[in-house]
């Protein structure tokens, strides 16, 4: 028989891409948390004063996007966090152009390192995704890997030798033949 | 040594761990040859067992050769070439003594926490968790064996490690799925899972004389190989598993329903699938029993349900209703695997079966690591993965 050799990542199941999935799902978390805590801050800091409600809602996605990150199949968590960061791009940006945001400097850096997470995000949700795609690979045949020495129907009852232990017997033996085919018979010969 | 040790979900590393060495005088140490992933490790992989400790040498599924005895050792020397079944268990105890030794009462040196948990401790296990022991296992180069008189047994130089190494864990466990479904020649014998221990119970259901044997999964390969084996096959994501259970048994329902699933079962498109799903997130419920669910529905009245499939804590939303009204009877269990190994030696040596069939990979143990995951993710058309140290 032919065993297929092939070594996916080595000394260690847990590969870069999910470590730096767990990373993200707890940085997620932690992000979430100080937006639906703190907003105000936040906004006092990108000059986005009034616009509480957005981080709040953000944050909130934050904690999703980190639960689910955190799960067995990290993909939709990080899906979730690009979508999220797109939104948060859209804002930032709103910040950073805006001529009269005093704090423009600082929207601005914030703008640039949400683009280099985003990135960051969409890179691992795609090695994450290769790596774990259920059922990936060839779908080999395995159609004459029966186990037996001879034909199915050659084998059955072969094992006849065997009594089932008396702890493991159930009450719901082959009915005996007789009960089924001669009482009709019976019945016919009394009438 | 070299080992595979478990530090925590879903990572598992290759590492140097120290040596074992005789603790008690009925211990051996024994020099691995070749050892297996079991079905049961995922469930430690991905966290579902509790005790679980960052260090832990992991691995059930292994054989070798005699390398040390212990002073009361008995019945090994030196040399001899064993498969360690997966159950430590003393011999002497009642329990071992009628023969239901994976609840031996003495082999569990951490019976205290196993009373804790389920009422009563099971005996010890090797490489699984705290609860049951917490003995190292064998994905290493050595191992240590505890009661080893009781926990081996001896394999002769024709027949090779592949076509042996399973006597240690799922050859038995497919084996006495069926046989504690006390097979009928009239009986259809459903299988739930085509996992390495499904194709076992496929096969055992034939040698034992099954009438109709059926096997339900949703990996095409997987499938195939129990074909192969005689089984009818039912890929649940295309088709309905109740129904064409009641089209193939003329509307009864098969007699005999086997879990061979356990606790990390696959539900899609159903309601159930969901509710479950955010009950194990939240941990209202540690298991998902959707396999249990439909087998307590579809079986034939006063029926069997046998259920090898590892579970490790709750449920919720079992049908007790149609389980106790249709009058079936479950039975379960960490398999007695001393009960069978001789009997399928001998069945091994006449031929009757080569349980080499399943295996898919054989790899080194450093690459097990990453063997984990393909077995996990069903890629690569993975069944069964064999590591040699
Ligand atoms: N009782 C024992 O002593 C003992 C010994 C060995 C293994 N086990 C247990 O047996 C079970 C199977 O082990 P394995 O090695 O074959 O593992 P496995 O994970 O390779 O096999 C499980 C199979 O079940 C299939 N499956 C998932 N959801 C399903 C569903 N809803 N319906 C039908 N099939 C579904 C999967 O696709 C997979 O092929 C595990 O729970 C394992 O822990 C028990
Ligand atoms: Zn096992
Ligand atoms: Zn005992």
């Amino acid at each position: 028989m032919r065993y297929r050799i092939t070594a996916p990542h080595g000394q260690r199941s847990l590969s870069g891409a999910d470590r730096l999935a767990r990373g993200l799902g707890w940085l997620s978390l932690g992000l979430g948390a100080y937006k639906t805590l703190a907003p105000h801050a936040l906004t006092r800091a990108l000059g986005l004063e009034g616009q509480e409600s957005w981080v709040r809602l953000s944050g909130a996605r934050e904690l999703l996007g980190g639960i689910m990150t955190l799960t067995d199949d990290p993909t939709p968590g990080l899906w979730t966090r690009v979508v999220g960061d797109s939104a948060d791009l859209v804002l930032l940006g709103s910040a950073w152009s805006d001529p009269h945001n005093r704090k423009r400097d600082t929207a601005g850096k914030a703008l640039a390192a949400l683009a280099a997470l985003t990135a960051v995000d969409v890179y691992c949700a795609q090695a994450v995704n290769r790596q774990h795609a259920y059922q990936a690979g060839p779908t080999p045949d395995y159609s004459l890997r029966s186990g037996f020495p001879r034909p199915v129907e050659e084998m059955r009852g072969v094992a006849g030798d065997f009594e089932t232990p008396r702890d493991m017997r159930h009450a719901f033996p082959t009915p005996p033949k007789i009960a089924v085919r001669e009482l009709p018979d019976r019945a016919a010969r009394a009438i | 040594m070299k080992a595979l040790c478990w530090h925590g979900k879903n990572d598992v590393r290759y590492e140097s761990v120290p040596d074992p060495r005789i603790e008690d005088p009925k211990d051996a140490i024994i020099n691995v040859s070749s050892c297996a992933i079991c079905g049961s490790d995922l469930h430690l992989y991905d966290h579902f067992i509790p005790t679980m400790e960052s260090g832990d040498v992991l691995g059930h599924e292994f054989m070798g050769e005699v390398m040390e005895v212990g002073s009361e050792v008995k019945h090994l020397k030196v040399g001899d070439r064993v498969v360690i079944p997966f159950t430590i268990a003393c011999g002497e105890c009642e329990q071992c003594r009628r023969g239901n030794f994976s609840v031996c009462e003495r082999s569990n040196r951490n019976r205290a926490l196993g009373d804790k948990m389920f009422g009563h401790g099971t005996a010890g296990l090797f490489g699984y968790s705290h609860l049951t022991g917490g003995y190292a296992g064998g994905q290493a180069e050595y191992v240590r064996v505890p009661f080893a008189d009781s926990t081996h047994v001896k394999v002769p130089d024709n027949l090779t490690d592949e076509q042996v190494l399973f006597l240690g864990d799922i050859f038995p466990t497919g084996w006495q799925a069926v046989v504690q479904c006390d097979v009928q020649p009239t009986d259809t014998v459903a299988i739930w899972g085509a996992g390495p221990v499904g194709q076992f119970c496929v096969r055992s259901a034939v040698l034992l004389g099954a009438r109709q044997v059926i096997v339900i999964d949703n990996v095409p390969e997987r499938l195939s190989m129990a074909q192969a084996g005689g089984a009818i096959a039912i890929n649940f994501e295309n088709e309905s598993v109740l129904e064409r259970l009641k089209e193939l048994t003329q509307g009864m329902g098969p007699e005999k329903c086997i879990d061979a699933v356990g606790l990390e079962a696959h539900q899609s498109g159903t309601l159930d699938a969901v509710y479950d799903r955010i009950k194990q997130a939240t941990m209202l419920e540690t298991d998902r029993p959707h396999v249990l669910r439909e087998m307590i529905y579809v079986c034939r009245p006063a029926g069997v349900l046998s259920v090898p499939g590892v579970y490790g804590g709750l449920i919720d939303k079992l049908p007790i209703g149609a389980l106790m009204n249709k009058g079936l009877t479950v039975r379960s269990g960490q398999t007695h695997t001393q009960r069978w190994m001789k009997d399928l030696l001998r069945r091994i040596e006449e031929g009757q079966i080569d349980p080499s069939f399943v295996i898919t990979h054989s790899v080194g143990l450093d690459q097990g690591p990453g063997m984990y995951q393909t077995f996990r993710d069903k890629q690569d058309g993975c069944v069964k993965v064999v590591l040699k140290p």
